[in-house]
């Protein structure tokens, strides 16, 4: 079984974001940065199934700046076999420039699965893996929140709103990680020595033409101050009165 | 001129109400320019009869595709019709709903037209040549304004934002076969598990009742059952403290890696208002907190706020609904 895994350097979300001078970007200074979540998961899903067959290979590809290096080496040190590096300035905000370079590396790797993740939250689009899927033609699940795979076959559990579903596919596949499918490990101490020794390979990104631009960055307004109404059961009069008369909503 | 391509999302044979979002995001844009809008409506034989109601909401034409193979989603057969149909009918901008659905089927369609893409927007302008969106990032606490060139360009927009608006238009149908076999796919839905029907899902009730670890103990999600069923047009949501416990599937988990919504009115029962939880509900248009902690971050977001025990606060205000609403 061999398994690629794409990951995202991504900023910590527990900030009050700053916007650059040019208006449509971020200021980063402060800002930190780590692996997004449903990567994590991801490559947690892969090293379960590369363990379970007892044989295999897991790749970590991820796209930026030199800083995703430490990204690679997060995943490498999660148990990850090797890694691979597509240098760019900085990380697209368009999804088919990445995907594009995803493809082009991913398409003569001969991976039996392709995970990503179902969404990074700075982007906020999700499209980057089911966009690479298409540009290999090979077979997508997303959003996945369960899997099993047997006999060159898989079996996949997708979360709709109020419904499941329940999807077969053939490999070679892309799927995408939902919260849910498993609880990422931390890096061993061993693991963290032995990731410095594992091959990383860095080459540049052929980043695909980009078919979107951010033109402006704003702060949403905050939401206006709210009130107490009061405490205990005793303010619920008064609360219906505002859904009623103020916020008329009931 | 532009026409505008809407993909009509259906479930089991039916309408789901944000094909009727996307017909209307679709109508307001295509005028903009004295364009059409066609509907695109995929489902198993019977699904034509659906064609009218896009119609009412602004379909000019509704391009109707029938086959057994579609009686479930089926990713791969509707991603290669809907591009064919993009492609076909040189549209400006294809319209899809960020819904579970949308979410997968946007992508796949973008990425067979090498076409532009950004979902879960909160609002679409055509001006001249320009195709602008409005699309939260950084799980909402930053709002892009993005520009996406070339023609087509492919758009999600987010639930609940798009309100629908009935604006009759000819809507005929015109019948379209699959253009791969649905029958032959590599990527196939074997069964939609639906949860109790007749339930009102998260992303598309107009009240929200939402319980967190403050609850205590998943028997109590009870009296978040109580007051939503009070309010009788409400769904019950979660936190992650909550669907990490099991007390919810993670179906009902609201914030930055479950259920993003906006209802009407947003009721946190218990819930401490953590970032990741904020990301998920704070575009909601009116929000009540209840929290025993007057100190709870949840508060700085709420519009109305009581402190008090749930156990207490709860099951009066559930009565008290339930009067106001008497005659309903
Ligand atoms: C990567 C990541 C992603 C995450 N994604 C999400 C997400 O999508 N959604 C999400 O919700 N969380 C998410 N979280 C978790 C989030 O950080 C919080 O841990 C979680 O939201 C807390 O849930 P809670 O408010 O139910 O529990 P707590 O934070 O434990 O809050 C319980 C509240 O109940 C109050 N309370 C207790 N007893 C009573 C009583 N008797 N009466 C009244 N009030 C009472 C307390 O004062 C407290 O404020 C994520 C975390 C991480 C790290
Ligand atoms: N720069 C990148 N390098 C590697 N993988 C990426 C990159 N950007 C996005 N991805 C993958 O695509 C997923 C979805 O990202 P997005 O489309 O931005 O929401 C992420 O979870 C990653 O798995």
């Amino acid at each position: 079984m061999k398994i690629a895994v794409c990951i995202k350097r991504v900023p910590d979300m527990d900030v009050r974001f700053k916007i650059a001078s040019d208006g449509a970007s971020l200021d980063e200074t402060g800002v930190k940065f780590d692996i997004n979540d449903f990567d994590a998961w991801a490559v947690e899903a892969a090293l379960q199934l590369k363990e379970k067959a007892g044989q295999g290979e897991v790749v970590v590809v991820s796209l930026g700046s030199n800083a995703v290096q430490e990204t690679i080496r997060k995943a490498l040190s999660m148990g990850a076999d090797r890694g691979i590096h597509l240098q760019a300035d900085k990380i697209p905000f368009d999804g088919f420039a990445i995907a594009s370079a995803l493809a082009a590396e991913l398409k003569d790797g001969g991976y039996d699965l392709i995970l990503f993740g179902k969404l990074s939250p700075d982007s906020s689009n999700g499209v980057t893996g089911p966009m690479t899927a298409e540009l290999l033609d090979m077979a997508c699940v997303t959003a996945i929140s369960q899997l099993d795979i047997a006999d060159g076959k898989g079996t996949a559990k997708r979360e709709l709103e109020g419904a499941q579903e329940i999807v077969e596919f053939s490999l070679p596949a892309v799927l995408t990680v939902d919260e849910g499918l498993n609880t990422a490990r931390y890096p061993s101490l061993k693991g963290i020595m032995a990731a410095k020794k594992k091959p990383l390979e860095s080459k540049p990104a052929q980043l695909g033409e980009p078919k979107v631009k951010v033109e402006k960055l704003e702060l949403p307004p905050d939401r206006a101050a709210g009130k107490i109404v009061g405490e205990g059961a005793g303010a619920v009069p008064e609360l219906i009165r505002l859904l009623q008369t103020e916020a008329k909503v009931l | 001129m532009a026409n505008i391509l809407a993909f009509a999302e259906t479930r089991n044979g039916e309408l789901r109400k944000v094909a009727l979002e996307t017909v209307t995001a679709a109508r307001k844009l295509a005028d903009a320019t004295g364009g059409e809008v066609h509907a695109l409506l995929v489902g198993a034989p019977g699904v034509a009869a659906k064609a009218d109601q896009l119609a009412q909401y602004g379909a000019d034409i509704v391009y109707v595709s029938e086959h057994d193979g579609f009686a479930q989603y089926n990713p791969e057969a509707t991603a290669a019709l809907a591009a064919d149909r993009v492609k076909s009918g040189g549209y400006r901008a294809a319209l899809f709903a960020t819904s579970a659905l949308g979410r997968d089927l946007a992508p796949r369609v973008a990425g067979k037209l090498a076409a532009g893409i950004v979902t879960d927007v909160t609002a679409v302008e055509l001006t001249g040549d320009t195709l602008t969106v409005k699309h939260p990032i950084n799980i909402g606490k930053v709002i892009a304004t993005v520009t996406i060139a070339g023609t087509p360009a492919v758009v999600g927009l987010r639930p609940n934002t798009f309100t629908p608006v009935a604006n009759a238009k000819a809507g005929r149908v015109e019948n379209v076969s699959p253009s791969v076999d649905p029958a032959a796919t590599r990527v196939r839905v074997k069964e939609t598990l639906t949860g109790s029907t007749g339930k009102l899902d998260l992303a598309e009730a107009p009240v929200i009742v939402a319980g967190g670890r403050g609850l205590k103990a998943a028997e109590n999600f009870k009296l978040v059952e109580d007051l939503a069923d009070a309010f009788g047009n409400a769904a019950v949501g979660a936190t992650r403290a909550v669907t990490d416990d099991g007390w919810r599937p993670h179906s009902d988990q609201i914030g930055q890696t479950g259920r993003l919504v906006s209802p009407e009115l947003y009721v946190a029962v218990g819930i401490s208002g953590a970032v990741q939880h904020l990301a998920g509900m704070r575009t909601s248009k009116t929000i009540v907190a209840i929290n025993k902690d007057k100190e709870a971050p949840i508060f700085k977001v709420a519009d109305y706020g009581i402190v008090g025990d749930v156990f207490e606060v709860v099951p009066a205000l559930t009565a008290a609904v339930r009067e106001a609403r008497k005659g309903h």
